[in-house]
């Protein structure tokens, strides 16, 4: 399984170069790939369904847990079957929809990552893994919704949908920790295992709240929604594959594998059930004032997401499956329409579906194709959209407050399936300019074959996907294989008579477009004060605010940089202190000489002198005076190193100072007396603060000396009689290795400066 | 007394120094960085302790110390610190003086946008 997930990887960094040599042939070549692990997983079909779970193990980073896990049940070769199958027929369907175009290649390399990271997703074993597959398809989406990006709006719609599903992405990962640390492992199969202990866990709430945002920004759900109708600035072949079919039911996969361990409890059902009809309820409205084909379906995607979370919410036997066969029919008809939607748009060069009609002469498969899509999502009898509607109200008819909801977006369903699928292609308000034609067959096939599938669905429902959706069901019920029975026809039952209910009602509503699109674009104005403002708002207050804090803390004014600095530090120590209470209670106690009172005045004198001296030579002889008295009280505390060191240093010091404030012009200071008042007030404190700090210092002994230890083995090990050299040399010899090629660097730095200098002279 | 008395003395080291690094000129700058770097090596040789205990160097014909020492690691430390503060002077020295020559100003205030 390592190899199915890696294969897409490795097929995405390989086609660069393929298209090098066959240009975009390259494009048919690499949909081998999605379709042999289409063929693969099929004939792992027959185990799973009896309830096997696949599994294989590679070790990556066992220090922390983290191991190249794979399991494959019923669920997630539900999953990987739709992804490697659609994927599949979308990139062929590609290679004709950007033909011409030069990066063809890299929006299928990218397609190609995604579709591994997606298959990752739903493979994983590894908690962690698989939330490092589940940034990887927010990252490949990304880079799909943005592939025009000289347009500004895909760059807009890209980033958004980054923003927000990485913000997800961060809960998730919070939550799936929490998760793996409550658990005790970070194996999903592990995890399933031990169900039921983990919903009585202390921090139950809190990583079901953490993994419930990040699963619903990645589906989409209310209040999340917004991105998803924006990135329909994605080219077509990644919306019907990553926007409707695939990365967005992410959110509903992750559900769906958890519901086992997390699911079945008050708050788990609750916050499914409200938000998933929420979800239901905002789709539906908003679809009704869109006019242009891929924002419809977009709204439509968010609601039938939303469907299958609340389905998921409910929990129960039928709602599970019937979420599961939904699933599948919604992937089935949606990808079919968005692949039509795109053919339309491509030949005619029109999205907007009041302006569309008659295009059945012109392309007759495309709108057979169409037809067929429409009429399954709208859940016309003897389709597979028939089927799962079937069995969604079978799962609701005894909850009103669902069942209304449930019936209002199957409604919209009708009125959408109309104008998308089935209007562009009746003969009657066209005024379609020019001739469009029949695409090509690498676009049709995947209509096509989808459009057969909405039909063997809908015919032969038992034989086409009830061994399949069988064992998914049972995966995320976490039992044993349980027996579904999916009939093309029911009989009248409650359920198929809600369902001709909705039928009727939805064709009465198809008859009402006009009024409808009027409603629609007067509740248009609603759509902006929806979260997409929320985000837009947070996003200019962020880069207000990082305008705001670089002019005032990166301002480029040094003075204004030392100030912060020591600002900043007083205050923390001002902080400290008051925290703790503790002021310097001077447990050591030198006795002062006279000697050290002199030089300590002299010091004192030389710091004041060199800050008031009018020329440059006399602060720098001020700054000498400094040097030379701070080592003699090197001396007169036993340190003669420092005392010799010091005073070399100095009289270098001294050398080149003078020497180099030869070239600078002034030694005023320039500010006014305002600034300067201003200045001392800071450096006082800073000087204030450094004296406490001193002091509070001589009051701490955080380790036990070791001098003992170096003035016993100076001799004896480093075989010196100088302790200081001994450790300088030896013991601490690395650390002075560092200091010495620091000292070299800054030598060289400042040749180098000086140099360039001296070469900006002679040219000029 | 003296700890004391040495922890004001930083303090006017450290004020001072501070005071000069923000007037807006390349070489009050330069002197302040100096100052502060002496008040950084005060402090680490006052908060290690103060004492007038024998050098710590092994006299000729012992192995071991016989007399108290004082401790040789802050020393250590301090000797590394003076030799890295003059490395620091002469680089920014080079580079002020590179900047003052580019910009045609000593005026700190003025080279805000060198990165440019």
């Amino acid at each position: 399984m390592l190899y199915a997930v890696m294969s897409g990887f490795v097929a995405a960094a390989l086609l660069p170069l393929l298209h090098r040599f066959l240009g975009e042939r390259s494009s048919l070549i690499a949909a081998l790939v999605p379709l042999a692990l289409t063929v693969w997983f099929a004939t792992c079909f027959s185990r799973v369904a009896s309830g096997e779970v696949l599994v294989s193990q590679s070790s990556w980073l066992p220090e922390i847990h983290l191991e190249l896990g794979f399991r494959l049940d019923g669920l997630s070769l539900l999953f990987a079957l739709l992804i490697s199958a659609i994927g599949a027929l979308v990139i062929p369907y590609t290679s004709a929809y950007l033909h011409g175009n030069p990066r063809q290649h890299q929006f299928v390399s990218a397609t190609l990552m995604f579709m591994a990271s997606m298959l990752g997703v739903v493979l994983s074993d590894n908690l962690v893994l698989l939330f490092i597959f589940w940034e990887l398809t927010s990252f490949t989406s990304y880079l799909l919704i943005g592939f025009d990006h000289e347009k500004e709006e895909s760059r807009k719609a890209a980033l958004q949908a980054l923003l927000v599903t990485g913000l997800g992405g961060l809960f998730l990962l919070a939550g799936l920790l929490l998760l793996g640390t409550a658990a005790g492992s970070f194996s999903l199969s592990e995890i399933l295992r031990a169900d039921g202990a983990l919903a009585g866990h202390a921090d139950y709430t809190l990583f079901l709240g953490l993994i419930l945002v990040g699963a619903f920004s990645k589906s989409a759900q209310t209040p999340f929604h917004f991105w998803l109708p924006n990135a329909m600035q994605a080219p077509t072949p990644a919306s019907a594959y990553l926007h409707s079919s695939t990365m967005v039911k992410a959110g509903v996969y992750l559900l769906a594998r958890l519901n086992p361990v997390l699911g079945g409890t008050e708050a788990w059902i609750g916050w499914l059930t409200a938000v998933g009809v929420l979800t239901l309820l905002t789709g539906a409205l908003m679809a009704s004032a869109q006019v242009y084909l891929k924002r419809l379906l977009a709204y439509t995607t968010v609601a039938a997401l939303g469907f299958m979370v609340m389905l998921l919410g409910i929990g129960s036997a039928r709602a599970v499956q019937a979420a599961v066969v939904f699933l599948m029919a919604h992937a089935c008809y949606k990808a079919s329409l968005f692949l039509v939607a795109g053919i339309i748009t491509h030949e005619t060069g029109e999205a907007d579906v009041r302006r569309l009609g008659g295009l059945l002469r012109f392309m007759p498969v495309a709108g057979a194709c169409s037809v067929v899509a429409a009429v399954s999502m709208a859940g016309l009898p003897l389709s597979f959209g028939f089927v799962a509607k079937e069995l969604v109200y079978a799962s609701v008819l005894d909850r009103l407050l669902v069942f209304i909801p449930a019936v209002a977006a199957s409604l919209l369903f009708v009125l959408v399936a109309f104008q998308v699928g089935i209007k562009p292609f009746l003969p009657g308000s066209s005024d379609s300019s020019g001739t469009p034609h029949e695409a090509p067959p690498a676009m049709l096939a995947g209509p096509v074959i989808l459009g057969l599938a909405c039909l063997a669905g809908g015919f032969f429902p038992q034989a086409f996907a009830g061994a399949l959706a069988a064992s998914a069901a049972a995966a995320i019920q976490g039992g044993p294989v349980s027996e579904l029975d999916l009939q093309a026809w029911h009989g009248i039952t409650p359920e198929s008579v809600a369902s001709a209910l909705t039928l009727m009602l939805g064709i009465a509503a198809v008859f009402a477009t006009g009024h409808w699109v009027r409603i629609g674009s007067a509740m248009k104005p609603l759509a902006d004060f929806g979260p997409d403002r929320v985000y837009l708002a947070e996003l200019k207050g962020l880069n207000l605010l990082a305008v705001w804090q670089t002019r005032v803390l990166q301002s480029g004014s040094l003075r204004r940089y030392v100030a912060i600095i020591v600002l900043a530090m007083v205050g923390l120590f001002v902080l400290s202190v008051l925290r703790s209470g503790e002021l310097p209670i001077l447990n050591r106690n030198t006795p002062l000489t006279l000697p050290s009172l002199i030089l300590g005045l002299l010091i004192m004198l030389g710091a004041i002198g060199s800050m008031i001296a009018t020329s440059r030579i006399s602060a720098v002889a001020a700054l000498g005076v400094v040097g030379f008295c701070v080592s003699l009280i090197y001396v007169l505390h036993g340190a003669p190193d420092l005392a010799m060191t010091q005073l070399v240093v100095e009289a270098l010091g001294a050398v080149l100072l003078v020497s180099a404030f030869l070239n600078l012009p002034s030694f005023h200071d320039r500010k006014r007396w305002v600034g300067r008042f201003r200045d001392a007030v800071v450096a006082i404190l800073g000087g204030l603060a450094m004296t406490l700090m001193t002091l509070m210092a001589n009051d701490v002994q955080l380790a036990p000396s070791i001098a003992h230890y170096f003035a016993e083995t100076s001799v004896l090990l480093g075989h010196g009689r100088n302790i200081v050299n001994v450790i300088l040399v030896d013991f601490r010899a690395l650390d002075t290795l560092g200091e010495i090629t620091v000292l070299a660097i800054a030598g060289a730095s400042a040749v180098a400066l000086l140099k360039l200098r001296m070469a900006g002279k002679r040219r000029s | 007394m003296t700890e004391v008395y040495l922890s004001l003395v930083i303090g006017v080291l450290y004020a001072a120094g501070l005071y000069l690094m923000m007037c807006r000129n390349i070489a009050k700058f330069i002197i302040g960085l100096g100052l502060i770097g002496h008040g950084a090596n005060l402090l680490i040789f006052t908060a290690a302790g103060l004492s007038t205990q024998r050098a710590p160097i092994v006299p000729e014909g012992v192995t071991i110390p016989v007399v108290p020492i004082v401790d040789p690691l802050p020393q250590a430390l301090i000797l590394t610190a003076i030799v890295i503060g003059f490395g620091l002077t002469a680089f920014v020295l080079a580079l002020f003086l590179s900047a003052h020559e580019v910009e045609g100003t000593d005026d700190l205030e003025k080279m805000r946008s060198t990165d440019q």
